[in-house]
Order: structure tokens, then sequence, then C-alpha cells
């Protein structure tokens, strides 16, 4: 019974729309465009959360050098002027601790200038002492006469400057990955557009058709758009994808600068735990914008091809 | 009901308008009412159907169709007005990439019907225009005639309040006319208005009616 048998296709293919060979490249260019993306997201989240760690880290921070660490004191009899400072110190409201570097610490620190051997070398060397502030940290300029008085010489370094220099910079390298991302943005909208306007020339003949049986400039448009969107999603969410092994390698080289993040290497020993444990090194918020990029390319894909089919379709009456 | 009130029309050239098609057309089709639309090669048929299927709009004049002014019509209710009219087009305009059926389906689809309840409508409609083989058959591998009773199939699936036929039966042979003619009078019968446009002058000389007869873009007579 021919009446009972279905159409080829439930629907049909009333508007032409099985993609020719440029639209066929459409997902390729996405996908593009999220790689580039995925890359400038990571980077900018990456500038975001070093910014925030040298803000929180080192502004809290102080350093207090004390020359000639084993002399008397000036102002208090029977003690070093190491032991006064630090008693000083202690004393401050605003000063959550204080430690003095041990030798070792000290001739670490300074191998790079005097090599390895400058324990053996008689420098006079001086104390160095880490403060950690609490707070809005304690008053230099009234701290700066008592540190003097009790061992003359005493100099105490705040390193505020330079984390806010520092800060300034990653905040405007994060800035510099917010546009890039707008930028990929508006670049992969303009190409959906224009693949849309071509696709639409190409179709001229059915749209006028369609629209000639009473099809709504919201039916032709949607129909369009489901399309882009679906290759939209496709070719963002593979770019996506093909940018992970690159950001994962990039954390693993950058485990060195952030403490308690595992290593490739331990991953690379066969153990599933330490693969996962591998993945968890892309910090929350990129995970989060890696699985929000195919939505906002398909979101994209959406929005433009609507706009674009709808623009186009005004041509007609 | 239609009604031109000094409808003009002309196509743009470019960005320059080109020479009137249409000139001061003043005319009323009453619902149900059936009219031949008659004239010489090149008098403007063709495009006064256009105006009334809502694919060009009057240059100058006012036009309402089933009681719409169309120059004060949304963008959406002139697609929903469109789906109320008929139209088999002089060049047929079947969709080259869908079959026979879908063809036929579309305005039934375009207009939200389920899928179930179509297909016996289009089923139906394809075997009444004697294409009950031909369901699966792309517009590119049917014969000229074939073309365009698929054509008049699509147009009058929906039951259209207004059909619009633009020399019908162009291509089709005296027996598959004259089933036709009995097709259009049905609906007409039925409570559609008709307009065909036509040269076939044995065609309407069988079948009398009111007519409009255009010559150069002017109507030079109605009623
Ligand atoms: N799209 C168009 N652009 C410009 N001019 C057009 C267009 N369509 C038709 N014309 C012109 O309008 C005039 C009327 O054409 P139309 O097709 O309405 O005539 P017709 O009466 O249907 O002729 P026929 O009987 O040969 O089909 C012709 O001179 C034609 O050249
Ligand atoms: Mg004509």
């Amino acid at each position: 019974m021919a009446s009972t048998r279905p159409p080829r296709r439930r629907g049909g293919d009333d508007l032409g729309l099985r993609p020719g060979l440029g639209e066929r490249m459409l997902p390729l260019v996405v996908a593009a465009m999220s790689f580039i993306a995925a890359l400038a997201l990571a980077g900018s989240i990456g500038a975001a959360s070093l910014a925030q760690r040298w803000q929180d880290g080192a502004a809290a921070v102080l350093t207090v050098q004390v020359p000639r660490p084993g002399a008397p004191s000036g102002d208090t009899a029977g003690t070093n002027r190491l032991d006064r400072t630090l008693a000083l110190l202690r004393g401050t409201p605003g000063i959550a601790s204080v430690r003095a570097l041990s030798e070792t610490e000290l001739t670490d620190l300074l191998r790079p200038w005097l090599g390895s051997g400058a324990g053996k070398l008689s420098l006079p060397l001086p104390a160095v002492v880490e403060v950690h502030l609490s707070g809005a940290g304690p008053d230099l300029v009234a701290l700066a006469p008592r540190l003097e008085a009790a061992a003359p010489g005493t100099a105490a370094e705040g390193h505020g400057i330079w984390v806010r220099r520092l800060s300034a910079l990653a905040r405007s390298l994060e800035v510099c990955a917010w546009m890039a991302l707008a930028l990929v943005a508006a670049i992969a909208a303009g190409i959906v557009a224009v693949a849309t306007r071509a696709g639409l020339a190409v179709r001229r003949d059915a749209i006028e058709i369609v629209h000639g049986l009473g099809a709504t400039d919201g039916y032709i448009a949607t129909r369009f758009a489901a399309r882009a969107t679906s290759q939209a999603a496709l070719g963002a969410a593979g770019g996506t994808l093909g940018a992970l092994p690159v950001l994962l390698v990039l954390a693993d080289l950058t485990a060195p600068f952030t403490p308690g993040a595992p290593a490739l290497i331990g991953a690379a020993s066969g153990a599933t735990e330490p693969l996962l444990a591998w993945l968890l090194n892309l910090p929350a918020p990129l995970w989060a914008g890696l699985l929000a990029l195919p939505m906002a390319g398909s979101l994209i894909g959406y929005v433009t091809t609507q706009i674009t089919v709808r623009r186009w379709l005004r041509q007609l009456p | 009901m239609i009604r031109l009130e000094s409808v003009g029309l002309h196509y743009a050239q470019g960005s320059t308008p080109g020479p009137d098609v249409l000139r001061d057309i003043t005319f009323v089709v009453p619902e149900g009412g059936f009219r031949w639309l008659l004239g010489p090669s090149g008098a403007g048929k063709s495009s006064l159907l256009r105006l009334l299927h809502l694919a060009v709009r009057p240059t100058s004049g006012r036009l309402a169709l089933l009681d719409v002014d169309i120059t004060l019509a949304s963008r959406r209710d002139l697609a929903l007005l469109r789906r109320r009219v008929g139209m088999v087009f002089q060049d047929f305009r079947l969709l080259p990439q869908l079959s026979a059926f879908d063809n036929v389906a579309l305005p039934l689809r375009l207009g939200g019907r389920a899928e179930a309840q179509l297909r016996a409508d289009v089923a139906e409609m394809l075997r009444w225009v004697g294409l009950g083989k031909k369901f699966d058959a792309s517009p590119a591998e049917l014969s000229g005639g074939e073309q365009q009773r698929v054509a008049i199939a699509r147009a009058v699936v929906a039951r259209p309040h207004v059909l619009l036929a633009d020399e019908p039966t162009g291509n089709l042979d005296d027996v598959q006319a004259e089933r036709l003619m009995i097709l259009l009078k049905e609906m007409n019968r039925l409570g559609t208005t008709v307009i065909v446009a036509t040269h076939n002058e044995a065609l309407v000389a069988r079948h009398p009616g009111q007519s409009l007869r255009l010559e150069h873009g002017r109507m030079i007579e109605h009623g």
C-alpha cells in the first residue's frame, strides 16, 4: 500500500541543507578557533591565579637583614643583635611569625651568586629574617627607627612594590588573554556569518519556494541555525579536546612552580590514579571553561546564523 | 475576497525602477469566485498572480487578500496568509532535492500537520493526479506534464482558500486538462476562490466563466 509507505526522510531536506564542500570546512575552522580559545582561556586563568598567588603570598612577607648578627645589641645589654631584632619583631603588632634563615638556607640562597663555596668564604654574611605579616602588617615607618636602635644598620624590606609590579604584569597578561578570547569569538561569528550567507545564496531558489509556500522567517532561520549549531558544537568540542594534551603538558611544565601538583613522571608509571591526579593538574576554573567552550561555540553558531538568515530574508517580501 | 485598488507594479532593475508591468489595476473577486485571467504573452498575467501570491508587493495602490490589507500586515502575517493561497507556477518550481511525495507534503508540514495524518492526504492527492506510482521520483525523473501535476497536487493539498494557477494545462494533454478543470471546479464549488491564467482559448470555450483580461499591463475587461 503506497499510502502507508513513509517518505524517504521525515520532513525532508526541503531547503537543500546537505552541506556543500565549503560548508564541510566550517567545523574544522571552528575547531581551530576553539583550540586557540582553549589556550587563551588557560592563559587568562593561569595569569589570574599567578597574580592572586603573588598578591596573597609575597605581599605578606617582609625581609629583615641584620648585619653582624653576633655582635652585641645596641640598646639591650647581654643579647646579640639578631636575638634582639627577633624579639623586637615578635613584639610588634601586625606580624604573624618571625624566622631567621639558617646558615644552610642562606648559603643555598646565595649559591647562584657566590658559588658552592659560599659557606667557606669568610665573608661577613648578614642574618636574614623572614617575617610573615598578618592583616595590614606593621607600620613600617614606625618600625624602622626601633630596628635601627636595636641593631644599627638593620634594614627591613617589604616586597610590596615588586608584588604590585608583578601582579600588574600578570593582570595585563590576563586582560590580553581575555581580549584574545573575545577576538576569537568575534572571528568565529564572522566566519559563521560569511559561510551562512554563501549557503543562503546557493539555496536561493529553494528558499524562495519554501518562503512562497508560507514558511515563516523563524522556520527558515531555525532550520539553518540548527545545522550551524550542531556543526559549531562538533568543531568546538574537537578543538577543545585537541587542546587538552597541550594544556596538560603545559601544566606539567609549570608543576614545579605550583607545589603540591603531581608531575607527569608519576603518571607515566602506568597506574590510573596518578593519571587522574595528573588530569586534576588543571585548575578547576579551567576545566569549567573548557567544558563551556563547546557550548559557547554552539551559542555563537546559533545566534549568528539566526541573525544572518533573518536579515537576508528581508530581501524577500 | 480579493480587492485591488489602482495597483501598479514595476520590477526593480538594479537600483532604478524598471518600466511599469501593471498599471492602475482595480477589481474585486468575491469569496468563492472563479475567474479566467486572459491576455497575450507578456501582458502581465504571471505578474498579477505573483502579486496575489504575495511574492512581490505592489509598487502603488492597495491590495487586500482574504480581507487582510497587505500593506499593513506583518511579515509573519504575510507568511500565514501565503499558506492559505495555493499557487501552480508556470515553471512548476518544485524542489529538486525532494521526491514527488515530499514536494506535495511540504505545505502540510509547514502548516504543522502531523506526519501520520498528512501521509494519507498526500498519497490520495498524488494518486488523483495520476502519479500513484511515482511517489519517490525526484522532479528530474518526471516528464514536464508529470511535474506540472505534482505542482498542482502541491497547490491544492492543503485546501487553500484561494487557488492561483498559471498556465496549469500548458504541459497537459486534453484528457489531463479536463481532469484538472474538474478538480478546479470542484474546489471552487466547495468555496475556494480560483483564478486561472491561460492562453488556452479552447479550454476557456469549453468552460465558460467570468474573466479578467489584461493587455500591456492594463485591465481591459473584468467581470
Ligand atoms: N522578474 C522580472 N523582472 C523584470 N521584468 C519582468 C520580470 N518578470 C516579468 N517581467 C516583465 O513583465 C512583463 C509581464 O510579464 P509576465 O510574466 O507577467 O507576462 P505574462 O502575461 O505572464 O506572459 P506569458 O503569457 O508569456 O506567461 C514582461 O514584459 C516581462 O518582461
Ligand atoms: Mg506568465
